[in-house]
């Protein structure tokens, strides 16, 4: 009696309701059925009022409206109680997918370990054959990890857990660093990578953990989907071109990343930033990844206060860019920044 | 020989760690709860303790405080090791006094000795990937 009780007065706590779900008001089960309930009694007093002028029996015309009304009632509570199941559905596969994730997470962490144990020549040097299947295994247990960290991310992104740190920091330090880091994967590729970084651009305001990811996704996607574009970078004759630009405009820092990869089909370039969305040519190429990757950088920068969008043309290559806000909303931008690049790196 | 105290539940996960830190010149000593890691952080004197939060009898938050409410481990390093990477887990860890804050997932065994040595001030120059290292004793 008093669980069912304590039920019911959390029933009437809206606000504490759509919490729970996660939700603006607006699209609150409990919230909406509040605001059809008060549009209910408005509609019933003035049907009652209209009526009463129209007929002479009053009875009868109080009696109409309440009829009418509570058939209003039932149709719009089930209609209400149907999107409150489907937030509570939402909600809790947000919350399977994390516990899943951080269950997986332990057990993966523990087989990275003992690789690294068996590789690293504590317990004698292993054959090279034995190397060869260690290399692959390890291999297999990143790109699983990889998984899961996405799976994590944006189970976070569903259920608001996202924190951002925000500090100042330089965007084209991160990103020297990481073409640096992509180096090994785009020379096996057959990949040359440009950094253009124009002089005068301020840092940029965010959190560096999450708008690295960002970059990292774009730089890598960039890599991988330019290795198949035609026969002749497969061939080596012409290799495949990636650019990162990043230059300030305005209160904004914008990056560019470019390629002249397979490019996005036109019919799939709506989808691009969904969850778990691949289009098809890439598909055919590569059938490994999430299609996390984009869903989750459009999320990032969209909670930075910046903006993420991407121009594209089959055959011929895309341009991903974005925008965040520069540190002291770009007081440190000098206009200078339309000089030649400062700096050009060839990987 | 340096002494680090492991507080981890995860038996696969302490044997990893042991083994790999035990051949590069440190002594282990392990507890599998929290209780049982205050009281070997008490009576052994560890030079270091790692430290997981998700553990049973008493958590990782709990062992940290009564650690550092003690005058004989208050200045013992602690390098926090464990899967929860939320932001909130990593201020207050570092608000309670913690040296260094480490998702596991995110590291190797090499990346954990090396912050181990720099806590510890062991320097290991070009071996430092080699078994036969006896830099910590």
């Amino acid at each position: 009696m008093k669980q069912a009780l304590k039920n019911f007065f959390e029933q009437l706590n809206v606000v504490g309701q759509c919490r729970k779900y996660n939700l603006p008001l607006r699209q609150c089960p409990q919230f909406l059925f509040l605001v059809m309930g008060n549009v209910n009694i408005v509609a019933m007093m003035t049907a009652y009022l209209i009526g009463i002028r129209y007929n002479n029996d009053p009875d009868r015309v109080m009696l109409v409206v309440i009829v009418l009304s509570m058939m209003i009632f039932v149709i719009s509570f089930v209609i209400v109680r149907s999107f409150e199941q489907l937030a509570e559905a939402n909600r809790l596969k947000t919350e399977f997918v994390n516990i899943v994730s951080h269950e997986i997470r332990s057990p993966l962490t523990n087989l990275k370990w003992i690789v690294e144990i068996l590789t690293s020549g504590v317990l004698g040097r292993p054959e090279s054959k034995q190397t060869e299947y260690f290399k692959i295994l390890k291999e297999n247990l990143e790109r699983m990890q990889k998984l899961v960290s996405e799976l994590l991310t944006v189970s976070r992104i569903e259920s608001a857990k996202i924190v951002l740190k925000k500090e100042n920091f330089s965007l084209q330090n991160m990103a020297e660093d990481l073409i640096k880091e992509f180096e090994p994967i785009s020379k096996s590729s057959n990949v040359m990578i440009d950094a253009e970084f124009l002089p005068g651009t301020p840092p940029v305001n965010g959190d560096p953990f999450q708008i690295l990811q960002v970059l990292e996704n774009l730089i890598y996607n960039a890599i991988r989907y330019i290795g198949f574009a035609g026969e002749e970078i497969a061939r080596g004759k012409n290799p495949g071109r990636v650019a990162v630009k990043i230059y300030g405009k305005g209160d904004f820092v914008f990056c560019e990343v470019s390629d002249n990869g397979i490019g996005i089909p036109k019919k799939d370039q709506k989808y691009i930033f969904q969850k778990f969305f691949r289009a098809d040519n890439v598909r055919r190429y590569q059938t490994g990844g999430s299609g996390l990757g984009l869903y989750i950088a459009k999320n990032i920068v969209d909670s930075s206060g910046g903006k993420i969008g991407f121009s594209s043309r089959q055959g011929q290559g895309t341009v991903f860019w974005f925008k965040l806000p520069a540190a002291g909303n770009g007081k440190n931008y000098s206009p200078k920044a339309n000089a030649p690049m400062a700096q050009k790196l060839k990987k | 020989m340096k002494k680090i105290l492991f507080i981890e539940d995860e038996a696969v996960m302490q044997k990893a760690v042991s083994e790999f830190l035990g051949a590069k010149g440190y002594e282990v000593i392990s507890a599998l709860d929290g209780e049982l890691g205050i009281n070997m952080a008490k009576n052994y004197s560890p030079d270091l303790i790692l430290l997981d939060i998700v553990l049973p009898k008493k958590s990782g938050f709990d062992v940290l405080r009564d650690l550092k409410n003690d005058e004989k481990t208050k200045s013992v390093p602690v390098i926090v090791l464990t899967n929860l990477s939320q932001m909130d887990d990593v201020s207050k860890m570092m608000d309670m006094g913690i040296t260094t804050y480490l998702v596991k997932s995110d590291q190797s065994l090499q990346d954990i000795l090396r912050v181990i040595d720099q806590t510890l001030g062991v320097s290991r120059g070009e071996d430092a990937g080699r078994q036969d290292d006896q830099s910590a004793k």
